[in-house]
């Protein structure tokens, strides 16, 4: 893939994450009906549900470039959706903060201190800020890649704490978190096949390579 | 004669009601012979309505107007939620799990004819008809509050009379301790139906609740009858309870001796208690309840106090004296 393909991609990948918040900016000004009774509630479930979908955009990239050699420069985009997904959290943190607390100190220590989705979300969405403030690449290179790699696979642990928040705000019975469970958990699945695949491969070349230094 | 617009013209008005009738329990039973039986002006008005031909939204008010008289109990210096959000923002599972469904979908609920099973422990088990019920007593216009568990809140003009009075028309025994209240269920007619709830939707209050001159057994909101999203055409308002309490679409009430099933509280009997009642003392054990989102004519929903009993503690608090409302959320 070509340097001036890449760049074009990014372009239009950027507009492609900024399109929901464009167009909920839009309705705003021109479609407010749309936001229904309560927009807080409408606007708390948008930006979630975009953090959410962005993290499991984020997390595809790698098992699908896995599928072929020929799609190595998927990476190349990992890092941007990863941090549009920390844009949307803040923007949901911000709703939180903002139209459902309103402001109001006491009752969002209230929140924090005794309800388990606040306290999921709110861990999920500080792993996010931790991987977004290392995320450039001279806070790799200083961290080295190894616990770089190391720190940013927590980012499974940002996307359960999504899923978990989610199933613990609904209603009994309700099951709308059930599509990013699924993906989640097969993505997770794909990563454990992928290493343990790679692993026993890695053990057969080491086998091979040993059986090969002994007949030599 | 005067020839007037098509969308002018009622559809109660230009289908005799007979047929119209006919039409609506063929549609029930799912049969499809309807066209054969009415009458041509009835059929050839009946599928241009199909057709969308008439405007539904003339259509809705001329034909179902109330005639209301102020009732008493009504609530007074506060802003109306519009009617637009009113029926557009509605928890009725039956017509699926997001707010905004039971709009889009409730259309498929007949409502004519309808009728509501009176039963258990009274003299007389009987049947009784939307139109009997609606002339039994005038329809007085409320205002309440009406608080959702979620803690969202709206502020809505009902049309109904006490529940009371039909109570007392019922003649339950002295032993009749708690009030059912079963909603309509029918899956040809909720293709949404969620599964992993007990159906049909079941309520209940003690007899004193029941009786207290709150309970408002409704027919109308904003001097209109009950859109079908709002639990058309008969349905239970209690304000100074959580909405949920509030049973929808009415089909059965049933006079019980002993604390009736109600569906929230079997799925999660430790968020959502017999009596929840609205009060800002106890939290859901997911959120507070010490606030809410009220819904009204502006953009966003304003911040404000959730009041014991919804405000209307005056009226009720006495029923409930000496009882630990924390255990007894």
């Amino acid at each position: 893939m070509s340097k001036r393909w890449i760049i074009a991609l990014k372009v239009l990948l950027h507009a492609l994450c900024l399109a929901p918040i464009a167009h909920l900016a839009w309705r705003f000004f021109y479609a407010q009906d749309t936001f229904g009774a309560d927009p807080t509630n409408y606007i708390t479930h948008f930006t979630g549900n975009w953090a959410l979908s962005m993290l499991m955009y984020c997390l595809a990239i790698t098992p699908v470039r896995r599928l072929s050699t020929r799609l190595g420069w998927l990476i190349r985009f990992r890092r941007m959706l990863g941090l549009y997904a920390f844009f949307y959290a803040t923007l949901h943190l911000i709703t939180y903060i903002w139209l459902f607390s309103g402001f109001n100190v006491a009752s969002m220590i209230d929140d924090i201190q005794k309800r388990w989705f606040i306290m999921v979300g709110l861990f999920g969405w500080l792993v996010l800020l931790l991987l977004a403030l290392t995320s450039p690449t001279w806070a790799l290179r200083k961290m080295g890649g190894r616990r770089w790699q190391l720190l940013h696979r927590s980012i499974y642990l940002a996307a359960m704490a999504g899923v978990i928040h989610y199933w613990l705000l609904v209603k009994a019975g309700v099951r709308s978190p059930m599509p990013f469970t699924l993906v989640l958990g097969g993505l997770l699945l794909a990563r454990i096949a992928w290493s343990l695949w790679n692993g026993r491969k890695k053990r057969a070349k080491l086998r091979s390579a040993a059986v090969s230094t002994q007949t030599a | 004669m005067l020839i007037r617009k098509p969308n002018d013209i009622p559809s109660s008005e230009i289908t005799p009601k007979k047929d119209y009738e006919e039409f609506q329990r063929s549609r029930r039973i799912g049969r499809r012979s309807f066209l054969a039986g009415a009458a041509t002006l009835g059929a050839g008005a009946l599928a241009a309505e199909r057709m969308g031909l008439f405007s539904p939204t003339q259509e809705v008010h001329a034909a179902t107007r109330l005639q209301t008289v102020p009732g008493k109990f009504t609530t007074t210096g506060e802003t109306l939620t519009p009617y637009n959000k009113v029926t557009t923002y509605n928890n009725f599972y039956e017509f699926g799990t997001d707010k905004s469904d039971p709009a889009r979908n409730a259309h498929t609920l007949i409502t004519r004819p309808w009728t509501v099973s009176i039963e258990g422990l009274v003299k007389q088990p009987k049947t009784l008809d939307i139109d009997s019920l609606l002339k039994l007593r005038p329809i007085e216009e409320r205002v309440y509050r009406h608080r959702c568990v979620e803690a969202w809140s709206m502020v809505i003009p009902w049309d109904g009379y006490p529940l009371s009075e039909l109570i007392n028309a019922c003649d339950p025994l002295p032993s009749a301790k708690y009030v059912q209240f079963l909603s309509f269920l029918n899956n040809k007619e909720m293709p949404e139906l969620p599964g992993g709830y007990d159906w049909p939707y079941s309520e209940g209050l003690r007899m004193d609740e029941a009786m207290n001159p709150l309970t408002l057994l409704t027919f109308g909101l904003y001097g209109e009858e009950l859109p079908n999203q709002d639990g058309a055409p008969i349905r239970i308002v209690i304000p100074w309870k959580y909405g949920f309490k509030s049973g929808k679409s009415i089909v059965k009430i049933r006079f019980v001796a002993k604390q009736p099933r109600t569906l929230w509280n079997e799925i999660a009997p430790n968020e959502y208690g017999f009596y929840s009642n609205v009060n800002p003392a106890v939290d859901h054990p997911r959120w507070s309840q010490a606030h809410e989102r009220r819904i009204g004519p502006g953009f966003l929903p304003k911040i404000i106090p959730t009041q014991p009993f919804n405000g209307y503690g005056d009226q009720v608090a006495s029923m409930y004296n000496g009882m630990n409302l924390k255990k007894y959320f």
